[in-house]
């Protein structure tokens, strides 16, 4: 599995999206950049520059017409993902630290920073498809107690799951700003990502306390828990076979003081169902800062504190391996 | 035993508070305790009284226990007229009529009377006491616990103890299914824990001092009340225990007596020798530093500070410089009443036994041979002082006979490594060149069991940094550096080294190289405890954490059979594999040379501790990443119980053996995988029924938004597009002739 190496950003990646088909994978970097590539290839097709300070979050809508970015300059900004144009901005107080499309394409949750004075914010706006935007979100509230961090829609309509920084998950109804539901001691530490299964009825989180979960979308139960011995920044579920996908490694900040070997800065693949440590692909010598699975199962792609994006197609061996014998996993 | 040396002990279920409850018990004060009675008191009228109880107040006042006429009663016989031969004093503590009591008793009035004093309330208890003879109870016989039952182990496993937090466990190694943990204790230790030689003991230490555990339920077997007490270290044979604190002895005030108790004339000293069984102190000593050295240098112990004989009749202790004292057990008096005097001496190492002296004084005191026993043998060295060349002695003990001595020039270090059995005794000589810059090595080698002592000299180039000897064997293996590093270690430094493998030339008695392996990082050798497997591990390093294994005599089949070297002179080394284990502190064998246990301790560094085990190939079976790990011990083995005839009977019938646990094994694995096979399919369907529900829901969630897009989608569905491609696939213009 010999990787590409997407040298495009100057800094370290925040977060990396394959489009619906896979062909296309969207990075978005603390540079100010985001740039496109051809997954089969690794060929740059394209930047979308405007924004002022990293771009801290980006999502692609399943038609891979808009791309939506959430910038440390305070705004999210809506693109057209063909022309590279920014057909939208819109301005908050703080910085946006995630945000992402629902499944009919229509609405963008966003998440601010609480920072300032101003308290950390759940917004949501419909994307009118025509490209006049309001400004105005349809919904907008502010979570009380520890600030959320991740977001993303469930598959229920007008739910949302957070992942907050003290390692609560929760579900709250955008239409009336009330927490549904909360899992406050799904992790012990701060969410660091958090990734549904494609048809949104659960998903995975991976934290600082070095633990990634899979939980039910509906009751939020820890379904399965992969216990690693670094702090993880990414967990990605594998598509069409039974992995799931962690990176991480020590904090950025105290990387310079440790070694290579003990930084741990491998994407680990851990077997879903039997909570074992299946395989590990080196290559990053920084922390892995994000990972994305291609829908189409074929590929996967890690962003690292160093600056590089290397996309990885599986082999055929992949496939054709069960190391596990024959067993029938439901996706 | 006394409450404050048993803090430990709330751990235990049932807690014996008895002892406390008897000396914290309230004593009602009589008022009496002042009283005393002087019996033996000359019989007299009353017109004698005012003379006898003056002569009495001065006899006492001359003892320094001074009582005044009033506060003496005379009781008088109201038939006679007479006194009764006792008088009644009063003291004014009851310390004073404690002391009174001492001095008193038994003093001497006159020829014909002699004071006996008991206190009142004494007189008033043995007055009431019960007449009748009791027959004590016979406490009946506890059957004590085996302490060797773990060797009794049916599938033959190993132990080991971990230390990790603040939990000790001891765990079952054998085969991956037969690794459980035997048992575990939170706490159950304030330092670290410590094996006895032979595996029998546990110790445990604890600030009032050393516990020992053991047997199948790992119960207290014997405590050792030393406090703060920070290294032991056992004899040989398991019959004594040697401790050392750093602080030095104390003994407070109404400290507990007794055998098992310091007394005040063990006051100032750290190191104190126990026996084992009895739990008796037998003697204590002061410690001592190498001396030259100024008190500002921090002053390293040498420990063991006291160096047992291998037979545990002897322990000997060197006065740095001065003299070596060798003292006889069980009484811990000086052998002869007198130390052996050697000007200058620095270490002094026992020779072992080998198994073959060990068969030979088994039969000499079951009184079937007459051939005696070797003596036991030690060796130590001298530094050169003022004129005297260096000199390193072998000396028979007790018979104090010089057997070998050999001088050494330009020496500024040498240690002393005797090889297990006793058969050879290898001086590490580190010398230094007539400028003192460099240092370079010499290996100086005493073939003990050979006529006169022969000595082998090995002149190595480089500086020795570790030596082992193969256990069992004639062979060594030495770390040798020319690093210019070496001497003034930094961080991140990892030295280069050399490692060498020497073997005894048998026709000629001399020791040759069998192969020398550059360009290593290695700085430690763990030769297997059977012999022919040795690992060389990077140990201690940031950057290196290397493990090699390697066989020595790859071409034989271990039937026993060491035949001489017919083939190739050291063709029989072979590289196994090769290991890592990240920031590895330190690395045992198991006591059957099948495991090598590598571990990193929390006490060295905080970087990924736990250990792992590794099979002698250089396989790891297993690895655990633990927070603050701390300890990973083997459990040692004491020697077999197997005579010559048997381990060679068992080493011919070997295929026999092997296919009897191949067949185990098999069985075992076919077990283990239906086990793993099922639980798997477990997990499997638990996650596929689940899956199953959450698509369940997920459709009537679905169809309730499907039903208010249906037109459109439906529609959408329905679209079929026709698409009519015309290719042009090849052209060809053809000229048709007419």
């Amino acid at each position: 599995m010999r990787p590409i190496l997407l040298q495009g950003h100057e800094r370290s990646l925040t977060q990396i999206k394959f489009n619906a088909e896979g062909d296309l994978l969207f990075s978005a970097s603390k540079d100010s950049v985001i740039n496109v590539w051809y997954t089969h290839n690794g060929e740059r097709l394209g930047t979308y520059e405007d924004h002022n300070g990293a771009v801290w979050t980006i999502d692609v809508d399943s038609q891979s017409r808009f791309l939506v970015s959430g910038s440390a300059d305070n705004t999210m900004r809506l693109w057209s993902v063909q022309t590279g144009k920014c057909l939208y901005s819109w301005e908050f107080p703080t910085a946006v630290k995630r945000v992402a499309f629902s499944d009919d394409d229509e609405q963008v949750v966003c998440i601010t920073e609480q920072r300032m004075g101003h308290q950390g914010a759940i917004r949501v706006f419909k994307i009118n498809r025509e490209g006049d935007e309001s400004e105005e979100p349809i919904s907008f509230f502010n979570p009380i107690g520890s600030k959320a961090v991740v977001c993303a829609f469930s598959y229920v309509p007008n739910l949302i799951i957070t992942g907050h920084e003290s390692g609560k998950v929760a579900l709250f109804d955008y239409k009336t700003g009330e927490e549904v539901l909360n899992n406050e001691r799904a992790h012990m530490d701060v969410v660091t990502d958090l990734q549904l299964s494609p048809d949104r009825t659960y998903f995975i989180t991976s934290s600082k306390d070095k633990t990634a979960r899979i939980h039910d979308t509906r009751t939020l139960m820890v379904i399965k828990t992969f216990s690693t011995e670094t702090p993880l920044n990414s967990a990605a579920l594998a598509i069409g076979k039974p992995y799931v996908l962690l990176g991480g490694g020590q904090d950025a900040m105290s990387v310079t003081t440790t070694s290579l070997r003990q930084g741990k800065f491998e994407t680990r693949f851990w077997h879903k169902i039997f909570e074992e440590e299946v395989g590990r692909v080196k290559g990053h010598f920084g922390p892995v800062n994000t990972i994305a699975v291609s829908p189409k199962g074929d590929c996967y792609a890690s962003g690292g504190e160093d600056g590089f994006v290397r996309v990885h197609h599986f082999d055929e061996s992949y496939f054709r391996a069960k190391p596990y014998g024959d067993i029938e996993v439901e996706q | 035993m006394a409450p404050n040396v048993i803090a430990h002990d709330d751990l235990e279920d049932d807690i014996d508070y008895s002892d406390i409850e008897a000396k914290y018990q309230v004593e009602y004060d009589e008022g009496l305790d002042n009283v005393v009675v002087v019996d033996g008191v000359p019989v007299i009228d009353e017109s004698k009284a005012e003379k006898l109880l003056a002569r009495v107040a001065k006899e006492f006042s001359k003892k320094g226990a001074p009582v005044k006429v009033d506060n003496m009663i005379i009781p008088w016989d109201e038939k006679t007229g007479k006194s009764r031969g006792f008088i009644v004093v009063e003291f004014k503590s009851p310390e004073d009529a404690a002391y009174a009591i001492g001095v008193m008793h038994g003093h001497p009035f006159d020829s014909k009377h002699r004071f006996s004093l008991n206190r009142f309330t004494d007189i008033e208890r043995y007055a009431n006491l019960d007449e009748t003879y009791v027959e004590p109870e016979p406490e009946p016989y506890v059957q004590k616990e085996h302490l060797r039952s773990w060797l009794a182990d049916p599938q033959g496993r190993d132990q080991y103890a971990t230390y990790r937090g603040d939990e000790v466990e001891i765990h079952w190694h054998g085969k991956p299914s037969q690794c459980e943990v035997a048992h575990n204790r939170l706490n159950w230790t304030d330092l670290y824990v410590s094996w006895s030689p032979l595996g029998t003991y546990l110790a445990s230490l604890h600030r009032p001092g050393v516990r020992l555990w053991g047997g199948a339920s790992w119960s207290g077997l014997q405590r050792f009340a030393h406090p703060l007490v920070r290294l032991l270290d056992f004899s040989p044979n398991e019959n004594y225990l040697v401790t050392w604190s750093h602080d030095p002895i104390v003994v407070p005030e109404g400290a507990q007596q007794g055998p098992q108790f310091f007394s005040p004339e063990d006051e100032g000293n750290n190191i104190a020798v126990w026996d084992i069984k009895t739990g008796n102190l037998l003697r204590t000593f002061p410690s001592v530093y190498p001396e030259g050295e100024d008190a500002s240098k921090k002053q390293q112990l040498q420990w063991p500070a006291l160096k047992w004989s291998p037979d545990d009749k002897y322990v000997a202790r060197v006065t740095p410089g001065q003299q070596i004292s060798v003292y006889e057990l069980p009484s811990m008096g000086l052998v002869d009443k007198k130390s052996i005097k050697i000007e200058g001496v620095i270490d002094v190492e026992w020779c072992p036994l080998g198994d073959k002296d060990k068969e030979e004084e088994a039969k000499f005191a079951a009184g079937k041979s007459n051939k005696k026993p070797r003596e036991n043998m030690l060796a130590y060295w001298t530094p050169e002082v003022a004129n005297q060349p260096a000199r390193v002695t072998l000396l028979q003990f007790p018979s104090r006979t010089i057997l070998r001595q050999k001088n050494l020039f330009n020496v500024s270090e040498c240690k002393l490594y005797w090889q297990n059995q006793g058969d050879f005794l290898c001086v590490k000589v580190d010398r230094h060149t007539k400028t003192k810059k460099s240092i370079f090595c010499n290996l100086e080698i005493f073939m003990v069991r050979e006529k006169d002592y022969p000595v082998e000299v090995v002149e190595l180039k480089d500086t020795v940094t570790d030596f082992s000897w193969e256990p069992k064997g004639e062979r060594f293996a030495i770390v040798s550096t020319s690093d210019p590093n070496f001497g003034n270690p930094g961080p991140g430094i990892t030295l280069k080294t050399d490692v060498s493998f020497y073997a005894l030339e048998r026709g000629k008695g001399d020791f040759k190289l069998l192969r020398s392996l550059p360009n290593r990082t290695s700085n430690t050798i763990r030769w297997s405890p059977k012999g022919r497997h040795v690992v060389l591990a990077t140990v201690g390093s940031t950057t290196k954490s290397e493990l090699e294994f390697w066989d020595l005599d790859f071409h034989h089949d271990d039937t026993g059979k060491r035949e001489a070297h017919k083939d190739e002179w050291g063709s029989g080394i072979q590289h196994l594999g090769t290991g890592d284990h990240y920031a590895v502190t330190d690395a045992e064998w198991d006591p059957s040379g099948r495991y090598l246990a590598t571990s990193a301790s929390a006490w060295r560094h905080t970087i990924e501790n736990g250990y792992a085990i590794w099979d002698f190939r250089g396989q790891e079976l297993e690895k655990h990443i633990l927070d603050r790990f701390k300890q990973f011990l083997w459990r040692p083995r004491p020697r077999t119980l197997l005579t010559k005839e048997q381990q060679r009977h068992i080493r011919r019938n070997l295929k026999e053996y092997s296919r009897q646990f191949d067949e185990e094994d098999a069985a075992e694995e076919s077990n283990i995988s239906a086990e793993l096979i099922a639980q798997r399919k477990r997990l499997v369907d638990e996650w596929n029924a689940w899956r199953l529900h959450c698509k369940e829901e997920l459709g009537t969630e679905r169809g309730v938004v499907k039903k208010l897009k249906e037109p459109q989608e439906e529609e959408e569905e329905k679209e079929e597009i026709e698409v009519w491609i015309d290719e042009v696939i090849e052209q060809i213009e053809e000229e048709l002739l007419e």
